[in-house]
């Protein structure tokens, strides 16, 4: 039975701001549930602290809202546990490139098959509007005492550079876009990022809706000229990086991403920049040691009899510890 | 008074070199020599926090009984380099031996720059003062004067025989033999066939043939040149001995490994750290593991073994490995730990079992990375902000690392919380011989824990992960669990879990969580929050209270002082959260003179009895210099107090090399 939106919603008030770019990302994640394949008891959805936090309050599945830029290794513990899960990790920018940045780049290392989505809109909204990693160096948001002192990291370059085998980028409230992007990000075997743009309306008045959309900028029959671009409708670029590409043909590909990350300003890409079905699982890489790790996987182990007693040959396993 | 009655297979035994040298196989080999002689061993290991180059020594002590502790006293030091004999000739007793390279007499101390320098005035002062020359040399003059018996062995003589013997051209090629020379050389000085010797290298060094047959030649060399060299009859001696019963040869740490694998913990996370990483090295290495007959269908049992990038990832990743029915831990040590009071708070808001095993080293900071101190109970008590129940268990000896870590993770089940498995770095880095560890009496308690989703709640009522119960445990159900939807926050939060600051609530909640430890300190019998080791008679002189590997210490220095007519008893304590306040109390109301006796400087565990009991412990022994307690400091130390507890109200124990 195919699921509606109503189904992945709880009925609980939602207390974002108005005008928020969480509810674009919201909407798309939820949309994007209905139309994955795969059975919702098994999804489990992790957040971060900041405003993007809740958004697993307002999701009817298991929602996990973890601490200040761990979720990641939250979220990694129980996909590995259970690798049948379908582990979402939903973070902020503050979460994921600041306090949690050790673990965002260690996570690429490991390529677990998971999702990663990181609401990123360069301010810290929940504590009233600091600069986040994302913000750009000189920057002045809102609520900011001084200009921006640090410059901003990137993310995409990031993500490259720590091994990430799904690397996209979407905008809050380009909703047909992010969902797209979320369901191949969710298919996508390994672990992918999707970095989400969204305006903070409240604290962030240089990144702003209008700003994305290109109000300020005109054609020729004054329709706004949008800042996002899609870079593979656009362009034709394609991600994706299969076994079989010789290495000058991944060395060009991996290049062309670098060149696109740093694209920003007048135009942003946004889309899939790199896809690399060439890296195996940390699932793969353990099922190569533990040769029952699909089947019986630490979740499903059965560590008891019915008599309480435990599974375990311990005679055999202590036998080299035994002198007799 | 000598605390040793007869020396046949009852003496202690020390090794030195540096690190890296291979001392640890020499004791390893003499060790097992020893117990495939029937013997039992306990040995101690000391080392730098350092791979190559510092110094390190190994005590093994042997008896034909089960012994749980070290001792002072060293009755044969062996050594192949100046530094060993310059640090520790001065603990071998008088009438003891020492084994050494004569090559080295003209060595002089202050030229050994691995010395510090303190060490380096102490000894050249004391040779000097007495009248001998600052080298070794003089150190062997003075040895002479205590009585001592020397033995020379020409290393580097019996290295080049054994490498024209197996035909090695290339000397630095068997050159590492020397380890075991210096074994069968104690084994010639102490009476031991070298047959064990043999024996213990094949067993060590299994497949290595080519390693086997040179230590065996040099093994056999060594051994008959000191036997056929007439000197007078050593005053120590080891004799094999009938024991048909197999038995275990253990470190505290493997033993740890192995009850967490019998206890059910299929993930461990860890970021390495000293003494905690040997667990989870150990832990990986037996990933795979054989069932028994009768639970095929799994083929086998396995644990994933993470190594994470920090130690907040290590217990944040087993929390959620926890939050799918798994049952997960984490290793580590103080610093380690430091990093990790955050997740575990979130653990102790969202009622996720998860077990920490908290080996304890020296601190504050880095410490005392490699020593052994007890200065982290107060920490696991209070560790993370906020209140919350946790458990905290400690182990005193080899057979408790084993069962606690199979207790700990039913304590954390059944109760839904944190719960902190503490280790000695003395416990996790000794190794003694013990009755093969047996999973008979261990048993698998799950608690409120719903694995089956037949019966989903879907519909009806919604499942509620924190719903109020009058015992305050909540049905537990796991993540991907049809019908059994949850949601967890480290915010307050409703019996649904979603966020909630209703005033109310929070005072429900927060009663509801904190009845778990109430319920926890119900339901676990005395027999597992404490041991009471009566005194002979049936009012006891002395009551020792004390926590962790100093357990075997003081029971074998109880007997010391049996014999010296004074009775004590000893109340260890092993559950530290929640805290046994009611029988703690009764048992110290009626003693005459309460020691606690604690490897830390303010007595942790004294400050928790007054906190819990009111009774204030006035008397304490106290050692915190990074080396473990031994027996004949329980000795010497709990006599004085008895006899004169007043002078004697904070003594502080100082030896140890």
């Amino acid at each position: 039975m195919a699921l509606k939106l109503a189904d992945v919603k709880t009925d609980l008030h939602n207390d974002w701001c108005p005008g928020c770019g969480d509810f674009g990302i919201e909407a798309s994640v939820q949309m994007a549930l209905t139309e994955i394949p795969v059975d919702i008891n098994r999804v489990v959805i992790f957040s971060g602290i900041g405003c993007h936090g809740k958004i697993v309050h307002w999701t009817n599945t298991f929602g996990i809202h973890t601490l200040h830029g761990r979720l990641m290794p939250f979220a990694q513990g129980a996909k590995l546990a259970n690798p049948d899960l379908e582990v979402i990790a939903i973070g902020g920018d503050g979460d994921g490139y600041g306090i949690g940045a050790g673990h965002f780049m260690h996570a690429g290392r490991r390529n677990i098959d998971m999702t990663y989505i990181v609401h990123d809109n360069q301010v810290y909204g929940l504590t009233k509007g600091q600069a986040s990693p994302t913000q750009g160096l000189g920057e002045k948001t809102k609520s900011l005492p001084e200009p921006n002192i640090n410059s901003a990291v990137n993310p995409i370059m990031l993500a490259l550079a720590s091994g990430y085998t799904f690397i996209s980028r979407s905008y809050a409230f380009d909703s047909r876009h992010l969902k797209e992007t979320i369901k191949r990000a969710i298919a996508h075997r390994g672990l992918a990022l999707v970095d989400v743009l969204q305006p903070c309306p409240t604290y962030n008045d240089i990144n702003t809706k209008d700003w994305y959309g290109g109000e300020d900028r005109r054609d020729e029959k004054n329709r706004p000229i949008p800042r996002c671009y899609d870079i593979e409708k656009t362009t034709g670029f394609d991600p994706t990086i299969t076994p079989e590409m010789s290495i000058e043909e991944v060395e060009k590909k991996t290049l062309k991403v670098i060149e696109l990350s740093k694209e920003w300003g007048d135009k942003i890409p946004i889309g899939v920049f790199y896809q690399n079905e060439r890296v195996s699982t940390y699932e793969d890489r353990i099922a190569d040691r533990i040769s029952t790790y699909k089947q019986a996987y630490p979740a499903k182990q059965t560590l008891a009899g019915k008599d309480a007693r435990p599974t375990v040959d311990l005679e055999y396993l202590s036998k080299e510890l035994l002198i007799s | 008074m000598s605390l040793i009655s007869s020396r046949t297979n009852n003496l202690s035994w020390m090794i030195g070199g540096a690190q890296g040298s291979g001392v640890d196989s020499s004791a390893n080999v003499f060790s097992r020599a020893c117990v495939l002689a029937g013997l039992w061993v306990y040995g101690t290991r000391e080392y730098y926090s350092n791979i190559k180059g510092l110094h390190s020594y190994f005590e093994v002590r042997v008896s034909d009984k089960q012994i749980r502790s070290k001792i002072d006293e060293v009755d044969l030091l062996t050594t192949f380099d100046a530094e060993t004999l310059i640090r520790h000739a001065e603990a071998v007793r008088p009438g003891g031996g020492i084994i050494y390279n004569p090559s080295l007499v003209r060595s002089d101390i202050r030229k050994v720059d691995t010395l510090e320098d303190n060490i380096v005035e102490k000894i050249t002062g004391r040779l000097v003062g007495q009248g001998f020359t600052p080298n070794v040399t003089g150190l062997l003059d003075e040895a002479k004067r205590r009585d001592i018996q020397l033995f020379p062995v020409a290393y580097d003589q019996v290295i080049s025989q054994t490498a024209q013997k197996i035909g090695e051209t290339q000397l630095s090629k068997v050159s590492r033999i020397i380890n075991v020379l210096a074994v069968s050389a104690s084994m010639a000085v102490l009476g031991l066939d070298v047959n064990y010797v043999e024996r213990a290298v094949e067993a060590i060094f299994g497949a290595k043939k080519k390693v086997i047959e040179m230590n065996v030649i040099g093994a056999e060399l060594v051994y008959n040149a000191i036997k056929s060299i007439a000197h007078p009859p050593f005053s120590a001696k080891l004799a094999p001995v009938e024991n048909t019963k197999p038995r275990m040869f253990v470190a505290g740490n493997q033993a740890v490994a192995f009850g967490k694998l019998v206890g059910g913990c299929r993930m461990q996370t860890y970021y390495p750290i000293t003494p905690a990483s040997d667990e989870s090295e150990f832990l990986e290495s037996h990933e795979n593991f054989k069932l028994l007959d009768g639970y095929s269908h799994d083929g086998q049992g396995s644990i994933v073994v993470v190594q994470t990038e920090d130690e907040i990832a290590a217990i944040t990743m087993a929390i959620g490995a926890s939050l799918t029915g798994t049952r997960a831990s984490t290793s580590t040590s103080g610093p380690g730990f430091s990093l990790m009071v955050e997740g575990m708070g979130w653990a102790g808001m969202n009622e996720v079992p998860v077990v920490i095993t908290l080996y304890s080293r020296g601190g504050p900071s880095t410490g005392l990375p490699t020593r052994n101190e007890q200065g982290d109970l107060q920490f696991a008590l209070h560790a993370s902000h906020g209140e919350f129940p946790r458990i905290v268990l400690s182990s005193g000896d080899m057979e408790e690392c084993f069962y606690d870590a199979i207790k700990i993770f039913n304590y954390a089940e059944k109760y839904q919380c944190p719960a902190i498995h503490m280790v000695d770095k003395a416990l996790a880095n000794s190794n003694m011989t013990i009755l093969p560890l047996s999973a008979e009496r261990a048993l698998i308690d799950r608690g409120k824990l719903i694995l089956d989703g037949s019966n989903p709640q879907d519909g009806g009522t919604p499942y509620k992960r924190f719903k109020f119960t009058e015992d305050g445990i909540s049905p537990r159900a796991v993540l991907g669990l049809k019908g059994y939807r949850f949601w967890n926050t480290g915010d307050e939060h409703s019996e649904i879990g979603h966020i909630d600051e209703d005033p109310e609530n929070r005072i429900k909640m927060m009663t509801k969580r904190m009845t778990k430890l109430e319920t926890a300190a119900r339901e676990i019998p005395d027999s597992e929050k404490f041991n009471f080791f009566p005194a002979s008679k049936s009012s006891a002189d002395v009551t020792i209270v004390s926590w962790g590997s100093s357990k075997g210490a003081i029971l074998e220095g109880m007997e010391l002082l049996r014999r010296d007519g004074i009775d004590a008893e000893f109340l260890q304590l092993r559950l530290m959260s929640p805290f046994p306040t009611d029988s703690v109390k009764k048992t110290l109301s009626k003693s005459k003179l309460i020691i606690d006796i604690e490897q830390n400087y303010s007595g942790q565990l004294a400050s928790l009895i007054a906190e819990k009991t009111q009774i204030e412990i006035v008397n304490k022994i106290l050692k915190f210099n990074g080396r473990p307690i031994s027996r004949d400091e329980i000795y010497d130390s709990v006599r004085s107090t008895v006899k004169a507890p007043q002078e004697n109200e904070r003594l502080v124990l100082v030896h140890g090399a």
